[in-house]
């Protein structure tokens, strides 16, 4: 694949680049400085939606729409920035965090100047310790510059932002419940209506953006909204726009973070930033595209999009692996873009046992507020572990898709949609590895570190 | 049992206090701050909380057993988190756990017989790239593999292995050599070690 220029990533290289002084030699809160004093919160406004920048946290909403939902006569605003990287096989936040985490102050500062708010709370979750110590030293350098306080670069509109850390809940992470933890209780998802631009943090219109698409917002004002979105390989008509950060882990020889325009393919990650699967001799099974909760992908699998005016056309016929990393081409494709972190699998995976292993990741993590999703989450585990010991029937693969059925769109948020969906993509793709355990269960010989160099008893063996 | 801070952290809790338009929002951090001097968070703690932020000892109660990382429980002056989901799995999470139980002799959600380590396990911690990895107190250790784990391990003033693993019935003759770093083959169990965990946090962790 071609050469990328690092525009959100420029600084990661750069030695103690989390510093102020650094960071503002090589160019940080020169856009802070034109937004505030240059810029009418309108032009911000336009330029973010000019951008097309879906959401960087899973959802990949357009982030200057979400901008739009704002009450006109609000007295107070609040900017909320979702920290809380906690999606399995997601890791890319915390490089923004920890390398340049004035990139992230700069981007509050143009979106609270944009939105009319004064305050941001960046809600990081508290396992990440080094993430929430660069951020406060940060923030406290940047007050002490005047970027911050009561009159930032000589304004007079105050701005402030703090670091509140979570306490361990992956569904923390979903915007209502992140708001319910941010003001001090159990973080359960709120029911939508209102959505928090209405009626958000302590009651008030708040807008919640994910880490990567407020860093982006310095970039998007110096480039200018519409060279941004072009940086993207997609045709304009997907409204998927600019450079974003990419994951890869599991089976590859060189896992990591990696900028790349939005829009190269499942193959380009994984096998040219990625380096290729780990074992020559082991082929790629099956991939997660975008995070733990977004449907597995396989790669014999190829798109069907006869029709001349579906937008997947131009792939139709071609490998799951070749369809760009899209927000709407995954959706198009059933599975989802999510956090764009892919996890891979090769070929000594037994999906069963990979499905096991998430399973009880999200039983774990279940807020327990709705029966389909507390119950159903649990369910999946027990008739998994069943299977697991060799105790399954042939039923239980249908008790499996059964469960997943009653439990999408029947919760507050969409835990429950994230546990099933990948559920029954796993079924409906490697129904042999279901069938298999079913009739010799999983045994100790069933491990997913199969790839692993130094095998079942040691640890890590990584390819040189 | 009463719980109460420094003046020095009191004046830290009212800047906390003050970042927020309601006293409750401070009360994650604030338990945090707590547990970090108490080392869990005792029913002190919590009254002290609730007190201090106008919230009921129940509201309090209800946040803290919401979340993962308050510690209901006291527990070793380490706490190691191993990764087990699935990026962390697949280039060998469990062989991670599974010796780490080994030169502890505790199950996950159990303390070692020294009193040394808490082995706990957690849910991903967004380190999928340099898999495996643990968390031991504040830090992150990634890339893992039994060397550099034994050498943390060793840090921490944990007892070495025996150097040969009694669970594995040698030739009388001539017992096969085995590097201390070496472990020791797999075991039939899913759970290599057992070793009975203390009760009070055996309900933590129940399997694998």
């Amino acid at each position: 694949m071609a050469e990328h220029r690092k525009i959100l990533s420029n600084r990661f290289d750069v030695e103690d680049a989390w510093t102020l002084p650094v960071a503002e030699r090589h160019g940080a809160y020169r856009l802070a400085r034109k937004a505030v004093t240059a810029m009418t919160p309108e032009a911000i406004r336009d330029e973010v939606r000019a951008a097309n920048v879906r959401g960087r946290g899973g959802a990949g909403f357009p982030a200057g729409v979400k901008w739009g939902f704002l009450p006109k006569d609000a007295d107070t605003v609040y900017l909320v920035i979702n920290a809380d990287e906690g999606e399995p096989g997601t890791f890319k936040d915390r490089q923004i965090m920890e390398k340049d985490p004035h990139r992230l102050i700069e981007g509050c500062i143009c979106a609270m100047w944009a939105i009319g708010a004064h305050v941001t709370y960046i809600y990081v979750r508290c396992e990440l310790v080094k993430s929430i110590r660069r951020l406060e030293a940060a923030i406290e350098e940047a007050r002490n510059k005047g970027y911050l306080g009561r009159r930032p670069f000589g304004k007079d509109y105050p701005m402030e932002v703090h670091v509140h850390p979570g306490a361990g809940a992956y569904i923390c992470g979903e915007e209502t419940a992140l708001l319910n933890s941010l003001e001090g209780k159990r973080g359960e998802p709120r029911l939508k209506p209102p959505f928090p631009a209405v009626e958000g943090a302590f009651g008030k219109p708040t807008i919640v953006n994910n880490v990567e698409t407020i860093a982006s917002v310095p970039d998007i004002l110096e480039m200018g909204g519409k060279a941004w979105s072009d940086i993207s390989l997609l045709p304009e008509s997907f409204r998927d726009g600019g450079t974003r950060l990419y994951g890869v882990s599991g089976h590859v020889k060189n896992p990591g973070v990696f900028e790349a325009p939005v829009g190269i393919t499942l193959r380009e990650l994984i096998y040219d930033l990625g380096g290729g699967m780990l074992h020559d001799d082991r082929p790629l099974k099956g991939v997660i595209p975008g995070g733990s909760s977004t449907p597995v992908l396989h790669p014999d699998h190829v798109v069907h999009a006869p029709a001349e005016t579906d937008p997947l056309h131009p792939w139709h016929g071609k490998s799951h692996l070749d369809v760009p990393m899209g927000v709407d081409p995954m959706r198009g494709i059933g599975t989802m873009l999510g956090t764009c972190c892919a996890i891979v699998m090769d070929s000594s995976v037994n999906m069963a046992e990979a499905a096991r292993n998430l399973m009880k990741f999200y039983k774990h993590e279940s807020c327990g507020q709705c029966t389909p999703c507390r119950e159903g989450c649990g369910w999946l585990v027990d008739v998994l572990e069943r299977i697991a010991r060799g105790e399954g029937v042939r039923e239980d693969v249908d008790l499996l898709v059964d469960i997943s059925n009653n439990m999408m769109g029947n919760t507050i948020c969409a835990l429950a949609d994230g546990t099933a969906m990948p559920m029954l993509a796993f079924i409906q793709k490697y129904p042999e590895d279901f069938i298999a355990a079913i009739e010799r269960g999983l045994g100790a010989h069933t491990r997913l570190d199969a790839s692993d160099a130094s095998g079942a008893s040691g640890a890590s063996g990584r390819a040189a | 049992m009463v719980f109460s801070l420094s003046d020095e952290m009191e004046k830290v809790v009212d800047e906390l206090i003050a970042r927020y338009p309601t006293r409750r929002a401070a009360c994650i951090p604030v338990l945090h701050l707590c547990q970090e001097r108490e080392g869990w968070v005792s029913p002190g703690v919590i009254d002290y909380v609730a007190g201090r932020l106008d919230m009921s000892t129940a509201q309090v109660q209800g946040v803290v057993t919401f979340y993962t990382m308050y510690q209901k429980e006291p527990v070793a002056p380490n706490v190691i988190w191993v990764c087990r989901t699935l990026s962390c799995d697949l280039r060998g999470g469990r062989s991670i756990q599974e010796h780490l139980e080994r030169r502890l002799g505790c199950s996950a959600g159990g303390t070692s017989a020294d009193g040394k380590v808490t082995l706990l396990k957690a849910e991903c911690l967004a380190s999928c790239g340099t898999a495996p990895m643990l968390q031991l107190n504040d830090e992150f250790h990634e890339d893992l593999d039994v060397a550099k784990l034994d050498a943390l391990l060793d840090g921490l003033g944990v007892a070495p292995l025996p150097s040969a693993p009694r669970a594995v019935k040698a030739p009388a003759s001539e017992p096969p050599p085995r590097a201390a770093s070496e472990a020791p083959p797999r075991m039939a169990s899913e759970r290599p070690v057992a070793v009975p965990r203390p009760a009070a946090i055996a309900h933590r962790e129940e399997e694998e």
